[in-house]
């Protein structure tokens, strides 16, 4: 049987295809300031769903999202 | 033509004006710091540019936007990578979301050694995106019949290939890139294959409204010479189109006059 998980317990989180490990209760917003990443330089997908920059502050992380935090880099 | 529409030679995609027909790709480059020298000396007004995961490892190296300004720059974000509508739509939804525009460069490639575009999967990617709000200029083969296709789509720029990409054998096939020119209402820019300035010159020369380099600046031996070089074969290739060249002829035809010789 799966061990209940309580609201306490860190999030496990895939973020750009690595696990990571998170406080619960953290924010888009929170995600992107550990990072130390420049907002206005990146994007963010959750679970296949962009998130606007507008709504970093209120969007909270859940247990299993998958994040993708992406920016441009030199092509052709 | 009037001294004023002389005097301004710009082109439009998509509502915005350009003055440089020269469009330029940043990948490739040794550093970031040649990056910039480079498409600075091209006088590129617009830049390609690829969409990649952040490296979470090495979160403080340095960003092409720090040294390529998006506002200087109308940034192009590209596809590169994937191979399917859906690949592409996501990819472009977070290049919107970090750039906060419309204009895409779609491409949608066939596998290695060809890389030729992917008319089937470019059509139904380029259906996808116009359909999501996106203006789509279309990386595409040089075939009129395609390219008409995407046009009606409501493609903003149609982009045939010169040659396969990275090959620097310039436009292997001009009569149908010249085709491709003459039933088009959108801009028409030869992308990819372009190997040195002639042949920049030579698909301006044939009517395209820009040329798309990449790898022909940023991998020869000096890619700032060279883009001052594409810059230059742009212009020179664009004047002559306007200038109307002589008609080819079987004999020759004395440049001098043959009255008034001393006897």
């Amino acid at each position: 049987m799966p061990v209940m998980k309580s609201i306490m317990d860190a999030l496990a989180l895939t973020v750009n295809g690595e696990p990571m490990s998170v406080a619960p209760g953290l924010s888009v917003a929170g995600l992107v300031a550990n990072l130390e990443l420049d907002t206005r330089k990146v994007a963010v997908e959750r679970n296949l769903e962009i998130v606007p920059r507008s709504a970093y502050e209120s969007t909270r992380l859940e247990d299993g999202d998958t994040l993708e935090i992406v920016h441009f880099i030199g092509g052709g | 033509m009037d001294g004023l529409m002389q005097a301004d030679d710009s082109w439009l995609v998509a509502g915005r004006r350009f003055s440089s027909r020269l469009v330029v790709g940043t990948g490739k480059y040794k550093d970031l710091e040649t990056t910039a020298a480079a498409i600075e000396a091209s006088g590129a007004e617009m830049v390609t540019v690829a969409v990649r995961r952040v490296n979470l490892s090495d979160r403080k190296a340095p960003m092409l936007q720090d040294y390529v300004s998006p506002a200087r720059y109308t940034y192009l974000p590209n596809t590169a990578g994937c191979f399917t509508a859906d690949e592409a739509v996501r990819t472009l939804r977070l290049a919107r979301e970090a750039g906060g525009w419309n204009l895409v460069k779609l491409e949608v490639l066939g596998p290695a050694p060809t890389l030729y575009p992917d008319m089937a999967a470019t059509l139904l990617a380029a259906e996808a995106l116009i359909k999501d709000g996106f203006e789509v200029m279309v990386y595409c083969s040089d075939d009129p019949v395609a390219a008409k296709r995407l046009e009606e789509m409501g493609c903003v720029a149609i982009m045939p290939l010169g040659a396969p990409i990275g090959s620097g054998l310039g436009v292997q096939n001009p009569l149908m890139i010249r085709m491709i020119i003459e039933q088009a209402k959108v801009p028409v820019l030869v992308d990819a294959g372009v190997g040195t300035a002639y042949d920049a010159a030579f698909a301006m020369e044939l009517g395209c409204d820009a040329v798309l380099v990449n790898s022909a600046i940023a991998m020869a031996d000096d890619p700032v010479l060279m883009a001052r070089a594409m810059k230059a074969g742009v212009e020179a290739g664009r004047l002559a189109y306007r200038a109307g060249r002589i008609p080819r002829r079987g004999e020759a035809s004395a440049s001098s006059p043959m009255s008034g010789l001393i006897r």
